[in-house]
């Protein structure tokens, strides 16, 4: 985006977002009779710079801080709220949009104004320029996220039509080095932004996150190192992660939760609790082990795509 | 509750994605083992450890996770945060212990998700 269709994206919003939208909807407010000497507190317990002052179910001012600090400087005796708030209360309808509130800003100089509803004129909430301004940084952040997924999409659209075949595979492949801490999980990380941006279901995408992460783990953790591939096909994902050694002595027993043969300082950063293949036990719908001693280790999961509406957890 | 009233309530310092503060929190998990968080948390999840090392980055957004708290005053490590910067995931540090901070997240009705 050029700075000038920013400025104009901004112009469009303040049309577009309503008042009710970016207001603060937890309205503070005052009686009439609390004593202006009790204000202080209030402010600044609720971390407010104003309320509006409400006479039972009727709003009769809004009392703010500058009302407050005229009432300090000019050293006067102690007296309700009433007495010093401004009764000339200028109000926002909920469904206005922001374009209407700005000119009010501008026009009477006010640090904020009620909101009420168009209707009944029940007090709804409360806006000030902040929220305004915080309105349009959220709404201008939230749009900037969705270009990015749109770019993505577009391009994933794109690339399947552009293939012709009766069948389409796509493979990915990540490799993993041994005992590297600082980039272990890259891998499945990796993996699971690919996996997203081509559309797949978030549950699917998770399993197999989370499936490939421990198996990374794994070997990060015992090996020199290894090979993730992921293949994805319209009904299911098959990753496989391979290595060559040491090994496992007891494919059984390395399958028992909680069994683990991490040495100390590897548990001591939260890994090796035994949990790893267990839990991509239960993120797949099938998996298989095999290892031979000095030769290396296979791990094959399948994550069918029908599955993804279950929970990965327990 | 969103995650920036929780960080108002109790007072937590954020030490990453400070612009990605405005989500639900779905409820906790308090856990220092990696694989256990993978097993028991839950997207949106708050997750609160005393783990500092960047793999926890990984954890919580192979689970899409709400953000990491740090108990005990402790602090992340300087690749944990960039991590964290780059994933936009927000990881916080309080001075109370896990016991306190659970105690104060599930009586501002943050609860377990068991």
């Amino acid at each position: 985006m050029t700075p000038d269709n920013k400025i104009s994206r901004i112009q469009e919003l303040v049309y577009e977002i309503r008042v009710g939208e970016v207001m603060q909807k937890d309205v503070i407010t005052i009686s009439p009779q609390t004593n202006m000497s009790d204000l202080r507190g209030i402010l600044r317990e609720k971390r407010i710079s104003g309320a509006p002052v409400l006479d039972g179910e009727d709003m009769v001012g809004i009392i703010s801080i500058e009302d407050f600090i005229k009432w300090l400087a000019d050293r006067e005796h102690d007296c309700p709220v009433s007495e010093k708030m401004s009764k000339d209360v200028q109000t926002l309808y909920a469904d206005e949009p922001l374009t209407q509130a700005v000119n009010k800003f501008e026009r009477f100089g006010f640090g904020r104004f009620a909101v009420i509803d168009r209707q009944n004129h029940q007090l709804l909430g409360i806006i000030t320029k902040g929220d305004i301004v915080e309105g349009l940084l959220k709404k201008l952040e939230v749009d900037h996220y969705k270009e990015e997924d749109e770019v993505y999409r577009r391009r994933v659209e794109h690339f399947f039509e552009d293939i012709l075949a009766d069948k389409v595979t796509l493979l990915f492949q990540y490799d993993v080095a041994g005992h590297d801490f600082k980039r272990a999980g890259e891998g499945a990380s990796r993996l699971k932004a690919s996996l997203k941006r081509l559309g797949l279901d978030p549950q699917v995408v998770r399993r197999v996150a989370i499936a490939t992460y421990e198996a990374e783990m794994n070997l990060v953790i015992y090996t020199d190192g290894g090979k993730i591939r992921a293949r994805v096909e319209p009904h299911g994902i098959f990753v496989k992660v391979a290595d060559s050694g040491p090994g496992i002595p007891d494919v059984q027993k390395v399958l028992q939760p909680g069994y683990s043969t991490a040495p100390e300082w590897v548990r001591n950063l939260g890994f090796g609790a035994g949990m790893g293949l267990n839990n991509i036990f239960k993120c797949a719908s099938k998996m298989n082990l095999k290892s031979v001693v000095g030769k290396g280790t296979r791990l094959y999961i399948r994550i069918d795509t029908k599955d993804g509406a279950m929970s990965e957890t327990n | 509750m969103k995650l920036t009233e929780l960080i108002t309530e109790l007072n937590l310092s954020v030490r990453s994605a400070k612009a990605h503060l405005d989500r639900e929190v779905t409820g906790g998990y308090a856990s220092d083992l990696l694989s256990d968080v993978l097993a028991h948390g839950e997207e949106g999840n708050l997750w609160i450890t005393l783990q500092i090392h960047q793999n926890i980055v990984g954890v919580a957004s192979m689970k899409d996770l709400a953000g990491i708290i740090l108990v005990n005053n402790r602090e992340p490590e300087a690749e944990a945060l960039e991590k964290a910067e780059k994933e936009k995931l927000p990881i916080m540090v309080t001075e109370m212990p896990t016991f306190e901070l659970v105690g104060r997240l599930y009586s501002l009705g943050i609860v377990g998700t068991k």
